[in-house]
């Protein structure tokens, strides 16, 4: 008998082992060896074209230069991070927020055609990135439908901008309105903090990123929606049935139940919100190159640029993982933020 | 429901009720509008000339039907682009159903020596942003010769660590005696994963494909570094990112939006047709995984 559960045993541990071959074989080759080079390559200069064991070892070099190193690298990273950054805080609280509103109107028990708003909503949500960043492109023109819509609705108020060609930060637009700008406040210009001006700092999103901005909380809407849904099904009625019953309006009810009950939800929602932003690529690269004036420049985008345009993959190495430290302590704030509440 | 309760329900005047349901469904409707138009937009300006689409690029209805954008497109290869979308796609898809249907029951089913350390490596790649490993994944497909070929495109692409959990996640929601009878009547391990514990997990199999093949038909960033110099190689994503070209050219509209039509497309028509698998789908692998 105990050699009989012994042999057992073994073939257990021999398939086991076997049925993850295949999993095994590939994420040693394409996830494990890459994770190690990226660490490596970071520290070299590595120029993508000569063979890589010839490249030398230059330390930490390319994380100074990037971080401290006074030069245009240094300019172009903490751009991209401004950008990135702006795109992140807009874009992660509205389409939380949009996505929270559909999901609970679209589980209304009333409500009828559910199913058509459901599919209209998540539909964007299905559809490759390059094909929408493609029609935005064409809607966001000078006499595109954005601008005629907004024209429209505003009763001919709105002046058409051309999104895509726009550089300027609307931070600095209504800082214009109350006459604040550079030439009044002459020390926002002189301050120079890691390699930008405080001026700089403070620009907001051009209106070229806010126009990527919206497109993207329009796209993404949908799936969030969806997680939300799938959870608020979920929940227990006989709650509601009993706050119902203590006579609570249907505000009190969303607010006192159906938001705390959401609340790991929320965190996933939100976390899967700051990894994608974090890292807009694709938009980017079909809509605007990082351009007008790299304030569309992104660190995932600047990651690519390093290393395939500028042929200095080492720089883009050191930046990607400077990208990775950034989510990962982004998350853990957001943890920690979320399990306070709880307390 | 308490006699208090059915007063504050019924309080509201049935006017003011009526008018309050109406503005909801003309707000619903309006986001669904806002959801859908540009798709139905970019559809019919695909068939319009460049003359009339630079002039009025917002008019719905084209004022002379043409097919000049699609013609165009042929002409650049487009039906080759298509091929490789879909080839890719399928393969990418039925390998991830069988190698992340494979690992997931290992790891839920079979006691074996490290699974614990297996399954905590596989969880901590989900905390690495893709973007991280784009250069050293060039490196590695440099270094076996898979750049600009399909293999390049396919392989690290034939098992994610989502659908590894997606189904770890199914089988270990699944009761484990009809497995077990099969065992004992003789079947091996391999005879009763596909005979049948994947059958039964159908449910998270038609999760999975729906999942990797939209990921697959959709991805840009991979092929984007895999495919330097091939063009015969080019999906559907990275030929529309090519003819897009540089910034601040004169862009033909109707051929660009036509790709974008025919990029759209078949993922559209996918979900139409098993949308009750993408909500379900994304209840699986997102709250619960």
């Amino acid at each position: 008998m105990a050699t009989g559960i012994k042999q057992q045993d073994r073939q257990d541990a021999i398939a086991g082992w076997l049925f993850m071959t295949p999993t095994l074989i590939i994420f040693g080759i394409f996830v494990f060896i890459p994770i190690l080079f990226a660490l490596y390559f970071s520290l070299t200069d590595w120029n993508g074209i000569s063979p890589p064991g010839e490249a030398a070892f230059v330390g930490l070099r390319n994380y100074q230069d990037v971080l401290f190193g006074g030069g245009i690298r240094q300019q172009d990273f903490y751009k991209a991070l401004k950008n990135t950054t702006y795109f992140a805080l807009g874009v992660v609280p509205v389409q939380t927020a949009l996505a929270l509103f559909l999901a609970v109107v679209v589980n209304q028990r009333f409500l009828r055609f559910k199913s058509f708003f459901r599919t209209a909503y998540y539909f964007p949500a299905i559809t490759s990135s390059v094909a929408i960043s493609l029609i935005f492109l064409f809607l966001y023109q000078k006499d595109g439908l954005i601008n005629e819509a907004l024209s429209f609705v505003t009763f001919g108020a709105w002046k058409p901008v051309a999104w895509m060609a726009d550089a300027r930060g609307i931070f600095h637009i209504w800082l214009n309105w109350l006459g604040v700008n550079s030439e009044r406040v002459p020390w926002l210009a002189n301050t120079s903090l890691l390699g930008l001006s405080v001026w700089d700092w403070i620009s907001g999103p051009s209106i070229a990123l806010l126009a990527i901005m919206l497109m993207n909380t329009w796209t993404t809407i949908g799936t969030l929606m969806v997680i939300f849904l799938a959870a608020l099904q979920d929940m227990p009625p006989q709650v509601y049935e009993a706050a119902q019953m203590d006579g609570a309006g249907t505000w009190t009810i969303f607010r006192r139940i159906t938001l705390p009950l959401l609340r790991p939800t929320t965190f996933f929602v939100v976390t899967l919100g700051l990894m994608g932003t974090y890292q807009v690529f694709d938009q980017v690269y079909v809509m605007s190159s990082g351009g007008p004036a790299k304030t569309t420049l992104t660190v995932a985008y600047l990651v690519y640029r390093s290393g395939f345009n500028n042929f200095e993959m080492g720089m883009g190495l050191a930046v990607a993982i400077l990208l990775f430290i950034i989510i990962f302590i982004l998350t853990m704030i957001q943890r920690r933020v979320t399990e306070g509440e709880k307390a | 429901m308490s006699a208090g309760a059915m007063a504050k329900v019924g309080s509201p005047s049935p006017v003011w009720r009526r008018v309050r349901t109406v503005l909801s469904y003309g707000l619903l409707i309006l986001l669904a509008l806002t959801f859908i138009y540009p798709f139905l937009l970019a559809l019919t300006t695909s068939f319009k000339t460049l003359p009339e689409i630079n002039a009025d690029p917002v008019g719905l209805i084209p004022s002379m039907w043409t097919t000049e954008g699609y013609a165009r497109l042929i002409g650049l290869n487009v039906g080759r682009w298509f091929f490789n979308s879909a080839f890719i796609a399928v393969i990418v898809t039925v390998s991830n159903v069988i190698f992340a249907g494979l690992a997931g029951y290992a790891l839920s089913r079979i006691k074996f020596p490290g699974s614990n350390a297996v399954f905590l490596a596989l969880l901590g790649t989900m905390m690495i942003p893709g973007i991280v490993l784009l250069i050293p994944m060039f490196m590695v497909l440099r270094l076996l010769g898979m750049v600009d070929a399909y293999t390049g495109l396919i392989v690290p692409k034939m098992v994610t660590a989502f659908g590894i959990f997606l189904m770890k996640q199914f089988f270990e929601s699944m009761p484990v005696e009809i497995e077990e009878a099969a065992r004992i009547d003789g079947a091996s391990r391999l005879d009763t994963f596909f005979r049948v514990a994947l059958p039964l997990a159908q449910p998270a199999v038609i999760a999975l494909v729906i999942f990797s093949f939209q990921g697959s038909w959709n991805d840009f960033m991979h092929p984007l570094i895999v495919i330097t110099t091939n063009t015969e190689l080019y999906t559907l994503p990275l030929g529309l990112a090519f003819l897009r070209g540089g910034i601040g050219q004169n862009l033909q509209w109707n051929a660009l939006l036509a790709g974008s039509m025919l990029t759209t497309l078949p993922m559209a028509l996918i979900f139409l047709f098993f949308q009750r698998y993408f909500i379900e789908g994304i209840s699986y692998g997102g709250v619960k995984g």
